[in-house]
């Protein structure tokens, strides 16, 4: 994979978050959250699933506390992300510091269906920073423009784009038979624990599976 | 101060804790090569459950509605090796056509 294939990808997952930072703002919006509160969240926070749990507990009348732990638990699976991708970060103190505010689903996701170390690194600063860009720009059009953005993002099946654009990005994996058979593991795990699990413990339950299954199938 | 503003510095202190422990803890070492083995394997599934949640999960629930026509509108995409936009267009299309239908 290029450097070229790679800006673009990041170029598209950021552009796929776009509805969702708009809808972010609306609802901030509606919640009666002043502009520079809405971009608070998006800079300080930058996770959107959180944001959007956070932001809903304020909006229902919950407490700060709730709020923050909600918020949290979705983000939890930052931590996972982190310690996945640690190798590949190489950089100094500062560095690593900084360019962690940016791990999230999507420089995740781009960063881990390229397999070189080097690429992976750029993939992950590439996914990270537009989406960065473009989620904290939209969240702030969508605050300021509420009341003129209505039902758009649903009208126009915005609310889609991410889940595709994972798909797209987990796409080769699916052509080989060993990947194949985790995939579905992971899904099939994640759909159990839907219902059952916290939001955001899902994700990490069918990322962290493989390690379990492999340490238990060791003799 | 806001209960917003406490919640978003509150949340962004404890949420970047949580992003930064991995980069800065270990950032840049090499792992034990079993560990580098499994963690080729962790995208898939990761990927997988991102990809569940974001199309059929609202607020802890499944909600099955038009982006899963989107998903399949995506997968048909890239089963015609359509390119990264076009899957996501393709996904925003079918997905807005199955909900004015419906």
């Amino acid at each position: 994979m290029s450097k070229q294939v790679i800006r673009n990808k990041a170029l598209v997952i950021g552009l796929s978050t776009v509805p969702f930072g708009l809808a972010f703002g609306v609802a901030c919006a509606e919640a009666g959250l002043r502009w520079w509160e809405a971009s608070g969240f998006s800079l300080l926070v930058f996770g959107g699933s959180a944001q959007f749990a956070a932001v809903g507990v304020l909006a229902d009348g919950g407490t700060v506390a709730a709020a923050i732990v909600g918020g949290a638990l979705l983000n939890l699976r930052s931590l996972a992300f982190g310690l996945l991708l640690a190798p590949a970060l190489k950089g100094p103190l500062w560095w690593r510091a900084l360019v962690a505010q940016w791990m999230i689903d999507e420089s995740t996701a781009v960063a881990t269906s390229i397999e070189d170390v080097a690429l992976r690194r750029y993939g992950y600063l590439a996914g990270g920073i537009s989406v960065f860009v473009l989620w904290n720009i939209s969240t702030l059009i969508g605050v300021v423009g509420a009341a003129s953005m209505g039902d758009m993002v649903q009208t126009l099946g915005l609310d889609a784009t991410i889940p595709a654009a994972f798909l797209a990005l987990i796409w080769p994996r699916l052509l080989d038979a060993d990947h194949r058979r985790v995939v579905l593991v992971g899904a099939v795990i994640a759909a159990i624990l839907v219902p059952i699990a916290p939001p955001g413990i899902p994700i990490i339950a069918a990322a962290l599976a493989v390690f379990a299954s492999r340490t238990a199938a060791r003799p | 101060m806001t209960a917003a503003t406490i919640t978003f510095l509150g949340l962004g202190a404890v949420s970047y804790i949580l992003k930064a422990a991995g980069p800065v803890l270990l950032g840049g070492r090499p792992m034990p090569e079993s560990f580098s083995r499994l963690a080729t394997l962790v995208p898939g599934p990761l990927l997988a459950a991102l990809v569940l949640v974001w199309s059929t999960v609202d607020a802890g629930r499944f909600v099955l509605d038009a982006r899963l026509a989107g998903v399949a509108a995506a997968a048909i995409a890239l089963r015609f090796r359509a390119n990264f936009l076009v899957t996501v267009i393709a996904a925003a299309v079918a997905t807005a056509v199955v909900r004015q239908l419906s």
